[in-house]
């Protein structure tokens, strides 16, 4: 087993500071446009800027439509099932955080 | 190697139905998806319960596991018999179910069965170019670290297809330099250290999943830490200045007359750093507990007898008792 040693990298952090375009988004993901508009018409990603071709996302939307594919391909469910789940995961997240945040 | 018994892993007799099996993998694939579970060998599971699924819900595949024999048991020094699948034949490019298309999701054992069968290695065709695929990992950091920034040393597991086809994993460490005031739960992205492309193709990204370390006296939500205080009766009855430690080093802190247990004091921009400009700092959420001095002395018995007898106080006013 070799061992590779690099310099010290330097990432960005997705959630705070990138903005991307649906075709910076789909390249990310490695979907489709068509994809992406699914999602949003399905309330999963909420983009600003009314019209598509001005659409902007956030860095989180970048996981948020990774998880969206996972869940899709290896649960095989429906879009709006992947859109539920993510809410469910959402609101698990924040009830855990808010118990860790009480108890332990 | 080691023989892995498929039907064992999904919990299924080997004589199951094919929509036997294929209940079977939709619920242990919910359970430990690693989107959902928090057990902590999520991932691992769902690799094992998928890789067991790809072969038992193909029939040829299955037929073929199966004429190992039923004799095997799970963890046995395994090595696949010469010709053991001859006969058979197996539909090509059947290569699903992998946890993001990692072709390091398959065990040595199923490697050696049906690792062969993949269609294409590396080179093997002319002119695919195909950008790599991303790579996901978790950290775990300490909240000292997202106070100051540090650099954190992060081992990866990357497959590796060799000129035969088959895969094996080779170690990587790379230093990774964790941002100042970043959160539980954010990604970093470092672009271009994922997995490499076929061809010219660009290789994937690497994704670092932030988690905290649990601390022993802070609780972090999000930006803000919370942090219990203990004071004595008379410091929350008659009000106190007293010392207490925060992530960037102790303050003093006032706390006011007749302050009551469990009471929250906000200490403003105390908690994690902002992550980047426009981003405000968290706060420090002080939480009073009242501790108690033991009765062990003659004195401090004494003491509270005398409130006892000095003070008309009923804890249970409330319950109407």
């Amino acid at each position: 087993m070799g061992q590779q040693k690099t310099a010290i990298l330097d990432g960005i952090i997705l959630e705070a500071e990138t903005r991307l375009t649906l075709r910076e988004l789909c390249d990310a993901c490695a979907v489709t446009t068509a994809y992406i508009a699914e999602l949003v018409d399905e309330g999963v990603l909420e983009p600003s800027g009314i019209e598509k071709s001005h659409w902007c996302f956030t860095g989180y939307s970048l996981t948020r439509v990774r998880t969206a594919k996972r869940l899709q391909q290896d649960l095989d469910i429906n879009l709006a099932g992947v859109a539920l789940a993510l809410e469910l995961l959402d609101e698990v997240r924040q009830l855990r955080a808010r118990l860790n945040r009480i108890t332990e | 190697m080691e023989y892995k018994d498929y039907y064992q892993l999904m919990g299924v007799e080997r004589d199951a139905t094919q929509d036997e099996i294929k209940r079977a993998y939709r619920k242990l694939a919910r359970k430990y998806h690693p989107d959902v579970s928090k057990e902590t060998d999520a991932e691992a599971r769902f690799k094992e319960v998928g890789e067991a699924y790809e072969v038992l819900k193909d029939p040829e595949k299955r037929a073929a596991y199966d004429q190992l024999g039923a004799n095997w048991k799970a963890g046995q020094d395994f090595n696949a018999p010469p010709g053991w699948d001859a006969g058979f034949e197996f539909s090509g490019g059947g290569y699903t179910g992998g946890f993001e298309g990692d072709a390091g999701a398959h065990s040595d054992f199923f490697e050696s069965l049906f690792g062969q069968f993949r269609a294409g290695g590396p080179g093997g065709r002319g002119g695919i170019h195909a950008r790599g695929s991303d790579h996901h990992a978790r950290v775990l950091i300490d909240l000292e670290d997202a106070m100051h920034g540090a650099t954190r040393s992060i081992k990866l597991q990357v497959p590796e297809v060799d000129a035969r086809g088959h895969v094996t994993t080779r170690e990587r460490v790379l230093n990774v330099r964790i941002p100042k005031g970043v959160k539980q739960g954010q990604h970093i992205r470092l672009a271009g250290q994922g997995n490499a492309g076929m061809g010219e193709g660009k290789p994937g990204d690497l994704y670092l999943e932030i988690e905290f370390n649990p601390h022993s006296i802070y609780r972090v939500d999000g930006r803000d830490v919370y942090l219990d205080v203990p004071v004595a009766p008379w410091e929350a009855a008659l009000g106190a200045s007293i010392k207490v430690p925060t992530p960037a080093g102790a303050v003093d802190m006032k706390i006011k007359p007749g302050s009551a247990n469990g009471s929250k004091l906000r200490l403003k921009g105390r908690g994690l750093p902002a992550g980047s400009a426009g981003n405000r700092p968290g706060d420090l959420y002080v939480v009073l507990q009242l501790a108690l001095p033991p009765a062990t002395t003659d004195k401090a018995k004494e003491i509270y007898r005398n409130m006892q007898q000095e003070l008309d106080f009923n804890p249970r006013a409330r319950l109407g008792m």
